[in-house]
């Protein structure tokens, strides 16, 4: 077992912190979509173009946060979440430089 | 010199996503540097996303401000540094866990500190621009 030779609940705090982490990656999907939709409905596309990004990575990463028994860690998963930021972040400037 | 770069560049991405040559460098550590490491990656990662999302609500949320654009500024500023914020999450994660691998030092970095001093500067910037409006309007 794990237990003896892990006193820090190491798999537990980071399954957490994948937790907080989509929670934060949820948030700013709901101000994209906001963003998009008070734009007007010629925005539809990005608003569901927001929606299908956020589906993907929370479905793709959510054993990471729930799963129990031997730990993951790594792989392709974190350049994922990450590209999922830096899309947001892209998405967000177009649209409120659009606004303009 | 261009080709170059673009090489490198693509060196590099291709790395952070499939990162089974990060997996046959050096030894595979005891699983709890890499669950720390993972965190520490995660928690950058959450600071990109607190400044996007403070972008987001800056383009949507702020009124328009006396100076033309300022909004959209701020705002495309606030995003593009969360988004260099999440990039430079997955770099640092990659090296950190290539340096534990291999036994070497964790790879040192400006960068908190230039972040630091971005949005120090930017606040200051904004609290001037603020005060100069409640003075002259």
């Amino acid at each position: 077992m794990t237990t003896a030779r892990d006193p820090g609940l190491q798999p537990e705090r980071t399954r957490l912190a994948w937790r907080r982490t989509l929670l934060a990656l949820t948030v700013v999907a709901l101000l994209t979509v906001r963003l998009a939709v008070t734009r007007g409905p010629g925005e539809a596309g990005l608003a569901a173009l927001a929606v299908l990004g956020w589906s993907t990575t929370i479905t793709l990463c959510w054993r990471r946060a729930t799963g129990s028994g031997r730990p993951r860690t790594g792989g392709p998963l974190l350049a994922l979440v990450g590209l999922a930021a830096v899309g947001f972040a892209l998405l967000g400037a177009l649209l409120a430089l659009r606004g303009l | 010199m261009g080709n170059r770069i673009i090489t490198i560049v693509w060196q590099l991405v291709r790395n952070w996503f499939d990162p089974r040559e990060l997996r046959s460098v050096g030894n595979t550590p005891d699983y709890r540097f890499s669950l720390a490491n993972e965190r520490t990656f995660l928690a950058w990662l959450r600071t990109g996303l607190a400044l996007i999302a403070g972008g987001l609500a800056a383009a949507q949320f702020l009124p328009t401000l006396p100076l033309v654009h300022l909004r959209e500024a701020i705002a495309v500023a606030l995003l593009l540094l969360g988004g260099a914020v999440a990039v430079r999450a997955v770099d640092h994660w990659a090296r950190t866990e290539r340096a534990i691998r291999l036994g070497e030092e964790l790879p040192a970095s400006r960068f908190p500190a230039v972040l630091a001093l971005t949005v120090g500067f930017g606040a200051l910037s904004l609290v001037v621009a603020v005060l100069a409006g409640a003075i002259s309007g």
